[in-house]
């Protein structure tokens, strides 16, 4: 899995990716997207203003990986700090849902109008090429970061990680799946931000 | 869709700053070093939404990774709130507290 992003004259990144890279791609998008959870549609019938001033949750969620993505605005020194933090999230949190549940959704729009085009049957490398707006590279950049956030915390990432055990774990480790896909994803990154960089 | 929360948020804010805080005193954006986040990443973030120089913004990433956390904004607490509300848009870890010296 050796593709990374290479920058667009005019604007935009490419990316040579193989059937089975687009496949895991989509996969982790999906499964982000089922971690962050379903938008607030109004209900039929109901005031579709109504979920403009619907209110998020006060409480930070328990889940470790979503705690990640959603974290506390304030400090927890004191009542005063977490109350804070309960406001700001009341008033945030739906926001910030919805623009990561925007950005994992432009990746599997993405993905899948390469599949529209039967690019796979095509002889020779067996790959293709993805091809990345502007916009879509940021949405890119944002969802591969949320994944990276999400594994991240699931296998316990730390500083002193950095060339550590967990990169040197043996094959029949049921880890090594994971961490293969977050150096990946890791390395796709690295790429994107370059060809974004102003 | 962020206009009425905000409004509701400043009254409270004023309520309590009534109370308990100094006005005169600033508020700061703070970004707390966390194992994930790519040091290009950050920098990008800090070039893309705060604007700043491409060596600013590296100093401030290293800031972060070897302080443990750094002050990248400071200003008004509403101001602050926006911030940190774009820092977690980008995934990275940030709070806002009052810059007590």
């Amino acid at each position: 899995m050796s593709g990374h992003f290479e920058a667009l004259p005019g604007g935009g990144a490419a990316v040579a990716l193989d059937e089975v890279e687009v496949s895991i791609l989509r996969s982790l998008a999906v499964q982000l997207l089922e971690l962050i959870g379903p938008g607030d549609e109004p209900v039929e019938g109901e005031d579709p203003l109504a979920a403009l001033f619907a209110e998020g949750p006060s409480e930070a969620p328990s889940d470790p990986a979503l705690k990640r993505l959603f974290p506390d605005a304030y400090g927890d020194e004191d009542e005063e700090l977490r109350a804070a933090a309960a406001d700001f999230r009341r008033f945030t949190e739906n926001d910030l849902r919805a623009r990561k549940r925007g950005d994992a959704l432009a990746v599997i729009r993405s993905l899948d109008s390469l599949d529209s085009l039967d690019t796979f049957s095509s002889p020779g490398e067996g790959g293709v090429v993805l091809k990345l707006t502007a916009d879509e590279s940021r949405a890119w950049l944002g969802a591969l970061n949320d994944l990276r956030l999400t594994i991240g915390t699931r296998l316990e990432v730390t500083d002193e990680d950095e060339g550590g055990e967990l990169y040197r774990l043996p094959d029949s480790d049921p880890r090594k799946p994971m961490v293969m896909a977050y150096l990946w994803l890791g390395a796709l990154q690295e790429s994107l931000v370059e060809t974004l960089m102003p | 869709m962020s206009v009425a929360p905000i409004e509701i948020e400043r009254t409270e804010s004023a309520q309590e700053n009534q109370a308990v805080v100094e006005p005169d005193v600033p508020w700061v954006t703070l970004v707390h070093n966390d194992p994930v986040n790519l040091m290009s990443y950050v920098t990008y973030v800090f070039q893309a939404y705060f604007g700043y120089s491409k060596d600013k913004a590296h100093k401030l990433m290293l800031d972060v990774h070897h302080k443990g956390r750094a002050v990248v904004s400071s200003g008004t607490r509403e101001e602050m709130e926006r911030d940190v509300q774009a820092m977690h848009g980008y995934g990275l870890w940030a709070t806002l507290s009052q810059d007590r010296g």
